[in-house]
């Protein structure tokens, strides 16, 4: 059990940061904190991907003369770190396109508390 | 014929359409609509062609800038995702036909954000359809959420908030999604998926393996809108302007539906994902609740397009329910009813738009006996998609149905068959009630006073223009020939699709 914490940790706490982002998604009324948490749960799975790519004893993965590239496990695998790049350049857009839509819904209506829009919406 | 590059081509023209249509409408506004005409009927055109050669020949495979496979990224063509592209393409030629008026008339001035966006739509889900690469799925998929977000938003005060809440749980299903790919990249070191489903057999014991598919499917169900996850559609679909919503609501959820069966079906086993991890059961018994749940919720609405969604929620469960049963008929019906679905819901939605157009509402309890006289088009088209809606042949909806109870029967799922019958009864509750409104209600005084007037501008022939009509009728005429023509449709197309295994 200990081992498995001890070999894990990194994805126990990402775990835990994805759980908040959650909670805050769901049960904050304000919509900001709704985006916060989105943003967390976006972050937390990224985090997942680079802590996958992750080798003890392994180098940044950039050809270098004095370590054969025979052995894989010297290098990191860079794939998940290119892939993040592209997910990362979409919980931007996606974190633009929330902050657009907020700025008309407080143009709408004047708030950013979830129940007073709701009851305003009616 | 360019078969060999038709996988790629279909997103790529809605992509360079997307890009076309700005420049196009910073010159003049009104041109926006012809690059999105002519994107989707070309691919209308390569869709078709290559459901036709895949049916022949098998698939074809298109390797992204020369890259093979487990290394680069995959494009598929074969007879499932041919078949889903047709339908979406065609639908949506058909949805923008019928866009330009109501287009104008609803958001003026938004025409180029509003087929620029829909371009995008368009790429994102066609790509979805295509690709056969895990990431290169999400990127789609983000592609095709994050332009649905926008076009919900143009829409009416409450859209944008509408929006949002789509924008929450659709990434909050996207990142599920990611995390259950990340999961099965840990186990299997590659992202392909004809790659993965020759090697997941290997490590599919294990709890990675386990925990990513069913963060797929939770991913892919939030986007399905699946019951309980189907919190974010009905607003989405009420507030959007009316052609958003005809472009949206027959064609995003089902393209997350195809996402279930590929990868359900294809990349894992179908033994797998149904008995080992009883994964298939669980989609299948959360459609049938929400097909319950959808239904008893549209009776209780009083605005039709609200209803629509509602019913939406429902029929998204037909298609859970055919991948529960987890064999070749329950596929048949799920796949069919894609089809079906896509058609008759398009139909509806378009419909709301017309009465939008000419009554200024679609309030239920304001209809009333005079739509028969002053729109009669649009009401027998109604008419014959709502008796799709319900499932009564000869019609389109009952074959769907019909395959999807053999499956039941035959692998004596009782409780689905139970299902599939009350929610056609269901499904007739809401219908009539519109149906009687529309023809037997007798009208207000006001009416009545109009027509005594003759002259009067309230009375009369306000038919839509045939812009607008006519795709309307197209579809209603779709729906009884799809109905027809079902066998045909099987014997020549489906059953090429049914996975080997299943």
């Amino acid at each position: 059990m200990l081992e498995l914490i001890h070999g894990h940790y990194a994805y126990f706490f990402l775990m835990l940061l994805l759980v908040i982002g959650l909670y805050a998604m769901m049960m904050k009324k304000n919509l900001m904190k709704k985006i916060m948490g989105m943003s967390m749960v976006q972050s937390a799975v990224i985090l997942v991907w680079i802590v996958s790519a992750y080798k003890h004893g392994g180098t940044v993965p950039i050809l270098d003369k004095s370590i054969p590239v025979e052995n894989p496990d010297l290098y990191i695998n860079p794939l998940p770190h290119t892939l993040m790049l592209t997910a990362i350049v979409v919980a931007v857009v996606t974190l633009g396109l929330s902050f657009a839509l907020i700025v008309a819904i407080y143009r709408n209506f004047k708030s950013l508390d979830e129940p007073t829009i709701l009851k305003r919406m009616k | 014929m360019n078969i060999p590059n038709i996988p790629v081509l279909i997103p790529a023209v809605f992509l360079f359409a997307a890009l076309l249509i700005p420049i196009l409408g910073y010159w003049k506004r009104s041109l926006c609509i012809y690059p999105a005409l002519g994107a989707s009927g070309l691919a209308v055109f390569y869709s078709a062609s290559g459901l036709l050669h895949t049916v022949e020949h098998g698939y074809v495979s298109y390797h992204l800038s020369g890259w093979v496979p487990p290394i680069g990224i995959e494009y598929i063509l074969d007879p499932l995702s041919a078949f889903i592209c047709l339908v979406i393409t065609s639908v949506t030629t058909i949805v923008l036909i019928h866009s330009r008026r109501i287009v104008r008339f609803e958001t003026p001035d938004k025409e180029m954000p509003f087929y620029s966006l829909a371009m995008l739509l368009l790429m994102g889900l066609t790509g979805m359809v295509m690709t056969g690469d895990f990431f290169n799925l999400y990127v789609f998929l983000e592609i095709s959420a994050l332009a649905g977000y926008a076009l919900v938003a143009i829409g009416d005060k409450r859209a944008p908030m509408a929006a949002f809440k789509y924008l929450t749980l659709g990434t909050a299903g996207a990142a599920f999604y990611l995390l259950g790919v990340a999961f099965i990249f840990i186990s299997t070191g590659t992202l392909n998926m004809a790659d993965n489903a020759a090697v997941i057999h290997h490590v599919d014991h294990t709890i990675p393996v386990m925990i990513g598919l069913s963060l797929i499917v939770l991913g892919t169900g939030l986007k399905m809108a699946l019951f309980p996850m189907h919190a974010w559609m009905p607003d989405a679909y009420s507030y959007a302007s009316s052609s958003a919503t005809a472009l949206i609501a027959p064609i995003g959820t089902k393209v997350s539906a195809y996402v279930l069966l590929r990868i359900m079906f294809d990349v894992f086993d179908p033994s797998y994902s149904a008995q080992q991890l009883p994964l298939a059961q669980i989609v299948g018994y959360l459609g049938a609740i929400g097909v319950i749940w959808g239904s008893i919720l549209a009776i209780s609405q009083k605005e039709l397009k609200t209803m629509l969604a509602y019913s939406s929620v429902a029929q998204v469960g037909y298609i859970g329910i055919g991948i529960g049963l987890a064999s070749p008929l329950g596929f048949i019906g799920a796949v069919l009813h894609i089809l079906n679905h896509a058609c008759m819901k398009a139909c509806l939605f378009l419909i709301s738009g017309n009465l939008r157009f000419r009554l200024g509402h679609s309030w239920i309890p304001r209809f009333e006996d005079s739509l028969r006289i002053t729109m009669p088009w649009t009401a027998v088209a109604f008419v014959v998609a709502a008796i799709s809606m319900i499932g009564l042949p000869p019609t389109a909806g009952f074959f769907s149905k019909w395959y999807l109870a053999l499956g039941s029967i035959e692998q004596g799922s009782w409780i689905f068959l139970v299902v599939l019958l009350v929610s056609s009864l269901l499904n007739a509750v809401y219908f009539f009630r519109i149906m009687e409104k529309m023809y037997i209600r007798p009208q207000t005084e006001e009416m009545l006073k109009a027509q005594a007037q003759e002259e009067s501008p309230a009375w009369g022939r306000k038919e839509a223009p045939w812009s607008m009509l006519g795709p309307v009728l197209l579809l209603a005429v779709s729906l009884l020939a799809l109905g027809i023509f079902n066998v045909w449709i099987v014997t020549n197309f489906i059953e090429f699709m049914i996975p080997t295994g299943l």
